[in-house]
C-alpha cells in the first residue's frame, strides 16, 4: 500500500512536471526568481529563529524585501501569462515596466527601514 | 564734675550732607565714570563739564589731546545739529583752535535754522549754538532778526499745564521739554539786539512757576520733577527730568532780570534731591546731579534762592566714649556750595540755633529749649557749649534752625526753616540682679536658687522635671540710673538635637522676668528630655553693651512622649548648601544586545548566495540568452542605459545605506527616475512595437 502510493506520487510529480515542461520560458525564469526570492527570505527567517530577531528592523527588511519582490514576479506573471485572458490587452513589456518600478519603489522603503 | 560737664558740653559737627569725604568720593566717581573715552562729543563734553565742576584739571588737559580734532571735524557747516552744538559747547570749555570765519559760517547756518525749525529740539540746539558762539567770538554777529517771531514760535508749544510740546504737530508734552523751551528762550534773549518786553518775559516767568505745581515731594522734603505720562520715544527719569527743568530755569533767570518767585524750600528741596541720590548708576545721570548742583550754587545773581544745607556728620552720641567726644564737640555748618564744588564760597555770616530737642518716647517734654550755639572763627564750626546733664541713653530728635545775620542775605540763601536731626545717645547699660531659680510647681518652694553675673562670663548648671518651674529675672538700668527697656530680650532654650525654642521676656515694671512652667511646655518642647542650653539675648540701638551669650545649662527630664505626639522640626537646611556642587550625574546606558558568533553569520551569508546561485544555474539550464536585445543603434543605446540607470539606483540605494540621507537621496531618486522612465518607455515601446509587428506579420 505503501509503495503503490509512494508510486502513486511520483506519477503525480512526473505528470506535473512533464505540464509544467510546457510552460514558455518566460514564465519559468519568473518561477525560477519566485523561487530564489522565497528561499532566500526562508534562510533569513531559519538564521532569526538561530541567533534571535535583533536587530529586528533589518530582519523585517531583509525578509520583507524578498517577500515583496516574490509578491511582485508573481503579479507579473500574471500579467505576462498568456493564458490569462484577463490581461490580453497589456503588454507585456508595460507589466514588466510595472515590475520594474515597484520593485524600486519597494527597495526605497526596505533601505530606509534598514537603517 | 568739671569733666562730666565737658563731656556734656560737647556736641556734633553739623556739615553738609555732603562732607567733604563725599566730594572726594564725587571726584573719584566722576574719574571712574567717565575713564574710557568717549564715544560721541555730548560723551566728552559730559566729561569735560563734569571735570570742570568738580575741578579735576589734570584729566581735562587730558581730554584736551583726543577731544579737539573731533570737535574741528565736527565744526564745519553741513555736520548734524546735535554734533554742532556740543562741539560747540566742548570749544567753550576746551577753547581748541579755531578760525573766526568757520564761526562765521556756522552762526549763518544757525540763524536759518532758528526760523524754519520746526521742533523744539533743533531750536534748542540752534539757538543754543549761537549763544555759544556768541561767548567763544564776540565778533560773529549773532543777532537774530525776528526775535519776537523765534520767541512766539517757541512760546506757542507751551501747553496749559505747564508742561511743553516736542514739536507743534506732536500733541505729547513733557516736563523735561520744558526745561529745555526755557532754556532755548533765555537763549534767544541774550541773542536779541533790541530789550525784549518786559510783559512777555513775566509771562514766561509765570509759566516757570506755573511748572512747579506739578513738582513732586518725597517724605524728607526733597522735590523732583516726575514725567508722568511717558511718550514712546523718550524716556527720561526723575533725575534727568529734574536736571533739565533746574538748567531751563536757571538759565532763564540768569538771562533776565527780577527774581523768579520760587519758594526757597523748593529750592532747597530740589537740591536735597540732588544730594539724597548720592552716587548715580551711570555716567549720563551722574552729570544731571553734578550739573544740576553747580547751576543751584553758582547762581551768584538774586534770582535763585542758594540752598544753605545743614548736617551732622554724626548722628551717634555716646556717654561712654570720652576721647571721641572730645573731638567732635562741634557743630559747622557750610553752605552747599563749598562743599559740593570745592570752587565754592564760604558761608554767609549767620548763627546756628538750637530750637529744642526732644527724646522720640515723649514728644512733648523737652530736654533743651531755644539755646543759640556760638561760632568758634578759628575752625568755622558752631559750638554748642553747654549740654543738659539729665541726657540718658535714648533717641532724641534735635530741631535746629539757621539764622542769617544780614537780612541781605536773606533775600540770596534760603535755609529751609526747621531742620530736625535724629540723634542717638548710646551708652552702656548695667545689667544686674541676674537671678535663676527653679521651683517646685505645686509648692512655690525654690528648689535651687543661682545668682548670675551676667557681664562676666559664668554660667550655671541646673536640672528640673516636667513638674517644676524654671524662673528667670533682671534688670537693666541706665547710667542715669532709669530703668531702661530694650527692643530685643530673649530667651532661648536650644536642644541637643538642635530644636530651638525663643521666649519673649517680659517686663515687669523695673524687672525683666519670664517663668517657664514645664509642664505646660512638655507639647512645646516636643517630650525632648536631655541638656539644653540657655542663651539670654539683650539687644537695643542705643545700648552699647548688647549681648547675645550664653548663661547655662539646663538638664530637663520630661515624661516619654504619647503616640499621637507631634514630631520635633526637623532641623532646617543650611541655605548655603544650595550652592554645593551638585551630585554627579551618572547614566545608564541600555546594555548591548548579545550579537550571535561571527562565523554563525558568516556561514548563513554564504548560505544567502546559494538560492542565488541556484537561480543563476536554473537561468543556465533554461537556456537564458540575450538574442532578444536590439541590435540596431537608437535601441541598444537605450536598452543599456535603461540597465545602466537601474543599476545607478540600487547604488543610490547602497549609498543612501551607508552616508546619505533621504533628502538628498530623493532628489537624486528623482533625477535618475526621470532619467530612467525615459529610456525605459524608448526601450520597451521599441520591443512592444518589434514584437507586435512580429505577430501581425
Amino acid at each position: 500500500m505503501a509503495r503503490s502510493s509512494s508510486k502513486d506520487a511520483q506519477d503525480l510529480f512526473r505528470a506535473l512536471w512533464s505540464a509544467y515542461a510546457a510552460t514558455p520560458t518566460n514564465l519559468k525564469i519568473i518561477d525560477l526568481y519566485v523561487i530564489f526570492a522565497v528561499f532566500t527570505a526562508a534562510i533569513q527567517v531559519v538564521y532569526m529563529a538561530l541567533v534571535g530577531s535583533f536587530p529586528f528592523n533589518s530582519f523585517l527588511s531583509g525578509v520583507l524585501s524578498c517577500v515583496g519582490t516574490a509578491v511582485l514576479a508573481v503579479c507579473l506573471r500574471i500579467q505576462v501569462n498568456k493564458e490569462n485572458k484577463e490581461f490580453k490587452d497589456l503588454a507585456p513589456e508595460r507589466a514588466f515596466a510595472d515590475f520594474v518600478l515597484c520593485n524600486l519603489v519597494l527597495h526605497l522603503v526596505i533601505m530606509n527601514f534598514l537603517g | 564734675m568739671a569733666t562730666h560737664v565737658t563731656l556734656l558740653a560737647s556736641a556734633f559737627l553739623l556739615l553738609l550732607l555732603l562732607p567733604f569725604s563725599a566730594s572726594i568720593s564725587r571726584r573719584s566717581a566722576a574719574i571712574n565714570f567717565f575713564a574710557s573715552s568717549p564715544a560721541s562729543l555730548e560723551d566728552a563734553y559730559e566729561a569735560l563739564r563734569v571735570f570742570e565742576i568738580l575741578g579735576i584739571q589734570e584729566k581735562k588737559a587730558h581730554e584736551r589731546g583726543a577731544t579737539c580734532p573731533k570737535v574741528l571735524e565736527n565744526l564745519v557747516s553741513t555736520s548734524p545739529l546735535k554734533d554742532l552744538f556740543y562741539a560747540l559747547k566742548v570749544n567753550v570749555i576746551l577753547k581748541c583752535d579755531v578760525n573766526g570765519e568757520v564761526f562765521e559760517g556756522i552762526a549763518s547756518r544757525l540763524k536759518v535754522i532758528v526760523h524754519d525749525a520746526s521742533t523744539l529740539l533743533d531750536k534748542y540746539y540752534s539757538i543754543g549754538g549761537l549763544v555759544l558762539i556768541k561767548d567763544l567770538d564776540s565778533n560773529v554777529d549773532t543777532h537774530i532778526p525776528d526775535v519776537d517771531g523765534v520767541f512766539q514760535s517757541i512760546k506757542a508749544l507751551r501747553q496749559s499745564d505747564g508742561r511743553w510740546r516736542h514739536s507743534s504737530d506732536n500733541p505729547e508734552s513733557s516736563i523735561y521739554a520744558a526745561g529745555l523751551a526755557f532754556e532755548a528762550l533765555a537763549g534767544v534773549i541774550s541773542l536779541a539786539s533790541s530789550e525784549i518786553e518786559r510783559s512777555t518775559v513775566n509771562i514766561v516767568k509765570n509759566d516757570i512757576v506755573k511748572l512747579f505745581d506739578v513738582i513732586e515731594k518725597y517724605d524728607d522734603g526733597s522735590f523732583y520733577f516726575e514725567e508722568k505720562f511717558v511718550s514712546g520715544q523718550e524716556q527720561h527719569g526723575s533725575l534727568s527730568t529734574t536736571s533739565s527743568v533746574v538748567r531751563g530755569f536757571t538759565a532763564f533767570a540768569a538771562a533776565t532780570s527780577g527774581k523768579i518767585n520760587l519758594p526757597g524750600d523748593t529750592i532747597l528741596g530740589l537740591a536735597k534731591f540732588f544730594l539724597g541720590i548720592g552716587i548715580p548708576g551711570d555716567a549720563k545721570e551722574f552729570f544731571s546731579q553734578v550739573e544740576s548742583l553747580a547751576f543751584l550754587e553758582s547762581n551768584r545773581q538774586v534770582l535763585i534762592s542758594i540752598p544753605l544745607i545743614l548736617s551732622l556728620p554724626e548722628t551717634v552720641y555716646s556717654l561712654t566714649k570720652k576721647g571721641q567726644l572730645k573731638e567732635s564737640r562741634k557743630y559747622r555748618v557750610y553752605d552747599l556750595a563749598k562743599v559740593n564744588t570745592v570752587l565754592g564760597s564760604a558761608a554767609p555770616p549767620l548763627t546756628v540755633k538750637l530750637v529744642h530737642a526732644f527724646s522720640t518716647g515723649a514728644k512733648d517734654s523737652s530736654i533743651i529749649d531755644s539755646k543759640e550755639l556760638w561760632y568758634d572763627q578759628e575752625s568755622g564750626l558752631h559750638v554748642l557749649d553747654t549740654f543738659p546733664n539729665n541726657l540718658d541713653v535714648g533717641t532724641y530728635v534735635f530741631v535746629f534752625e539757621i539764622v542769617l545775620h544780614d537780612s541781605a542775605s536773606e533775600e540770596v540763601y534760603t535755609t529751609g526753616g526747621q531742620i530736625y536731626v535724629p540723634i542717638y545717645v548710646t551708652g552702656i547699660i548695667e545689667v544686674g540682679n541676674a537671678e535663676i531659680t527653679v521651683v517646685e510647681s505645686d509648692l512655690g518652694t525654690a528648689e535651687t536658687q543661682k545668682k548670675l553675673d551676667l557681664s562676666g562670663n559664668d554660667a550655671v548648671s541646673l536640672s528640673a522635671n516636667h513638674l517644676q518651674k524654671l524662673m528667670f529675672a533682671f534688670q537693666l538700668t541706665t547710667p542715669h540710673g532709669q530703668d531702661f527697656k530694650p527692643q530685643q530680650a530673649f530667651f532661648k532654650l536650644r536642644h541637643e538635637s538642635k530644636v530651638e525654642h525663643i521666649f519673649v521676656v517680659g517686663n515687669t515694671g523695673k524687672k525683666f522676668e519670664i517663668i517657664l512652667d514645664f509642664l505646660g511646655l512638655v507639647e512645646k518642647l516636643f517630650y525632648l528630655s536631655g541638656r539644653y542650653d540657655i542663651e539670654l539675648t539683650v539687644g537695643d540701638a542705643v545700648m552699647e553693651n548688647s549681648f547675645l551669650r550664653l548663661i547655662g545649662h539646663l538638664q530637663l527630664d520630661l515624661p516619654e512622649a504619647p503616640e499621637k505626639a507631634s514630631r520635633p522640626p526637623t532641623p532646617p537646611v543650611d541655605p548655603y548648601s544650595r550652592y554645593e556642587p551638585k551630585e554627579e550625574i551618572t547614566h545608564t546606558f541600555r546594555t548591548p544586545e548579545k550579537r550571535p558568533p561571527q562565523n554563525l553569520s558568516l556561514i548563513f551569508l554564504g548560505l544567502i548566495l546559494l538560492p542565488f546561485i541556484g537561480f543563476l544555474f536554473g537561468l543556465l539550464r533554461l537556456g537564458v540568452n540575450v538574442k532578444n536585445f536590439p541590435g540596431s543603434t537608437a535601441p541598444s543605446t537605450f536598452g543599456i542605459l535603461f540597465h545602466v540607470g537601474i543599476a545607478g539606483i540600487l547604488l543610490l540605494y547602497v549609498l543612501f545605506w551607508l552616508k546619505l540621507d533621504l533628502f538628498t537621496t530623493l532628489k537624486a531618486f528623482g533625477l535618475l527616475g526621470a532619467f530612467l522612465m525615459f529610456v525605459g518607455h524608448r526601450i520597451l515601446s521599441h520591443l512592444a512595437l518589434t514584437s507586435a509587428k512580429l505577430k501581425s506579420a
